[in-house]
């Protein structure tokens, strides 16, 4: 299968003032096959997110080589990273991010409205999204309306929007007690299996780790190891 | 479409801060309120007092006798404004003669069709039962209701036995017999009414009912809509005189009134030369429209720039508060990058955000202004003209502050980083 993902050398600094120059990516090597379901792991701090960032073009590597889906991103421009997002990749937040005042159902359709797609086959497909995600009853509902489990699978729908080949997740259940953290789980799942998506999920959950293809040890901004998950 | 949901998303967030949104318009609604406003009251104003001061003939030349202005030695003591006036009274010796008048109509007898006179005798209360009114008495000679167009409802002009014999004979406005009679005009005629002026108490009785001019130009012209006429001899009997304080001279037509006015000027103040208080000025009705209309271009103007700074205000306050909402969303701005906004959309929404606040504001400013300037033209008595023009422009301008003033925050929007923005607590 052809590698989606592929990070070479990739460093990560923060500026925050002349002296003081974080490092927090040390130089990350790693390839992402499509369809795969990877799991990345480590302490709190260890740059787990920052890589996440990278990954979904979110910040741009300080130094190293990134290319997603065959882009060099690089050499991207602001907007195509902008068409790249819109297009290839669905971010799950840990914090859901769903915007505010926006029902459920314009929420799923924004990156579409983003993409072009026009209003009513937007509003065909956000439907059909928060019915795949069991949402269909919620359509009208504001984000402040929902509990965390429902506001994460409407953002899990609002990920699945333009159909991307790719969903990044950064602690999806780290807001939500175990059994809703098992539906959305469940969701990611049957993503990957039915629909082929390649997955890339943070967690702190070794358990959840352990259903995925592959898990990936992060330390101080260092991969430190890789192994097989269950899935395999 | 992306026009579509920028506008739904453009309100949906003005509806989620209705009372800060409206707050914040209020710059916007006060300037062009006041515009619009002022706009539609000059407008009803000029229109009515042209049409008017039109039919009331443009070719009437009114020539009176005031008090010469900035004569050093005559300074009063104390702060002065403008024009020195002194204030020594008008005598016999500095009125108008019948040998001007006569020398008027010899020189000028080619473009001066007729001249009347007439004679101020004062002002008093008349009271008829619970109704009262402060009524101003005016001689004037035969030609005067002729030569001021002035149209009769009822009765007869004043005769020319009446004048010659100086009887108490009277013709009053329709406002007159409305105001203090409650009678029709054809019952007003044979009545009579007393009032007192200064110490001598007199009767009249009314022989003619004329159609008052609407009230905004009576009002202009500084009379106060009751007012009597007597014949000009009788005035002049009661106030132990034989000369005129005030001419009106009738062009003849296809004469330039103006031209003939600073004639009429020139040629009396031969007679007026050695008259160190008083002197002659004489202008036709033409040249009081234009004065009229400039006066009021100038007070649009001055309202005009005052409203100016209301909607720069306005402006400021909309760019704030875009500032503010700018930030407080900040997470929303990232979470939209990262579904794939660009920046250009992200500028576009917020300006848009900026755009319908500035609109609104304009639309409630502009019905409000319509509103106030209806009111007020009807409060003076002009018919209602609201401009479309200045209504068209006034909302396009509202929308123009929108995108200048909504440009600065919304590009800051725009030029968030992604990351900074969704890590933003
Ligand atoms: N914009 C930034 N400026 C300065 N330091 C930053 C910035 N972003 C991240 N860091 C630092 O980078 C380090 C790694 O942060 P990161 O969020 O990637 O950790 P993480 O592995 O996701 O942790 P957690 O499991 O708690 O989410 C932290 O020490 C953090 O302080
Ligand atoms: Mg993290």
């Amino acid at each position: 299968m052809k590698t989606i993902l592929q990070l070479r050398g990739i460093i990560k600094r923060f500026y925050i003032g002349e002296p003081n120059e974080l490092q927090i990516l040390n130089g990350i090597d790693l390839d992402v096959r499509e369809g795969e379901f990877v799991a990345i792991v480590g302490a709190s701090g260890s740059g787990k997110t920052t890589l996440m960032n990278v990954i979904g073009l979110l910040d741009r590597p300080t130094e190293g080589e990134y290319l997603i889906d065959g882009v060099d991103v690089a050499a991207a421009s602001d907007r195509e990273l902008s068409y790249i997002r819109n297009q290839k990749i669905g971010f799950v937040f840990q914090t859901y991010n769903l915007v505010a005042k926006t029902t459920a159902l314009k929420n799923v359709e924004l990156p579409m409205l983003y993409g072009g797609v026009p209003a009513r086959e937007r509003t065909r497909r956000a439907k059909a999204l928060l019915d795949l995600v069991e949402m269909g009853d919620r359509v009208k509902h504001l984000p402040e309306e929902l509990s965390g489990g429902q506001k994460q699978r409407v953002a899990i729908a609002r990920a699945m929007a333009n159909d991307p080949a790719i969903i990044l997740a950064d602690e999806p259940t780290g807001a939500l007690d175990s059994k809703t953290g098992r539906t959305v789980m469940d969701l990611f799942h049957r993503l990957n299996k039915e629909q082929g998506k390649t997955i890339v999920l943070i967690t702190h959950s070794e358990e959840l780790a352990r259903e995925t293809d592959r898990i990936i040890t992060i330390k101080d901004g260092s991969i430190t190891g890789e192994r097989a998950g269950d899935a395999r | 479409m992306m026009v579509m949901e920028n506008l739904r998303m453009a309100i949906a967030s003005l509806k989620a801060n209705k009372s800060r949104a409206l707050l914040t318009m209020l710059g916007i609604i006060i300037g062009i309120a006041a515009v619009i406003a002022i706009m539609t009251v000059g407008n009803s104003v000029t229109n009515t007092v042209s049409s008017s001061m039109q039919s009331m003939g443009v070719n009437n030349i009114n020539v009176m006798i005031q008090s010469r202005k900035n004569e050093p030695e005559e300074r009063e003591s104390g702060i002065v404004f403008g024009a020195v006036e002194h204030s020594k009274e008008m005598t016999e010796r500095d009125y108008l003669t019948d040998e001007m008048i006569a020398g008027l109509l010899e020189e000028f007898s080619d473009e001066i069709e007729a001249i009347s006179a007439s004679e101020a005798v004062g002002s008093c209360e008349v009271k008829n039962g619970s109704a009262s009114a402060n009524v101003t008495v005016t001689g004037v000679s035969q030609g005067y209701f002729a030569a001021n167009e002035k149209t009769m409802l009822a009765g007869r002009l004043l005769s020319a036995e009446e004048a010659t014999g100086a009887r108490n004979a009277a013709v009053v406005s329709s406002e007159f017999v409305d105001d203090l009679l409650e009678v029709s005009y054809e019952e007003a005629v044979g009545r009579s009414f007393s009032c007192r002026l200064g110490e001598q108490q007199v009767q009249y009785t009314i022989v003619g009912v004329y159609e008052q001019v609407d009230s905004a130009t009576a009002m202009m012209m500084g009379l106060v809509g009751t007012e009597c006429y007597i014949p000009l001899t009788t005035a002049q009997q009661f106030n132990h005189t034989e000369n005129y304080q005030n001419l009106a001279v009738v062009g003849k037509v296809g004469v330039d009134a103006d031209a003939l006015a600073r004639k009429i000027e020139t040629y009396l103040d031969g007679h007026y030369r050695s008259n160190r208080y008083f002197e002659v000025s004489a202008f036709s009705m033409s040249a009081m429209v234009t004065a009229m209309a400039d006066m009021m271009d100038t007070i649009v103007t001055a309202i005009s720039v005052i409203a100016g700074i209301a909607l720069l205000v306005g402006g400021i306050g909309v760019m704030n508060i875009m500032l503010v909402s700018v930030t407080e969303r900040t997470r929303e701005i990232g979470t939209r990058k990262a579904l794939g906004a660009t920046n250009e959309s992200i500028r576009m929404q917020f300006i848009v955000e900026a755009m319908i606040m500035c609109l609104l504001g304009g639309i409630i400013g502009v019905i409000l202004g319509v509103a106030g300037g209806i009111l007020a033209s009807n409060l003076m008595g002009a018919a209602a003209a609201p401009s479309v023009g200045s209504i068209v422009i006034s909302l396009l301008f509202s929308l123009a502050i929108g995108v200048f003033f909504g440009y600065y925050p919304a590009n800051k929007a725009a030029k968030m980083n992604p990351i900074d923005a969704l890590r933003y607590e």
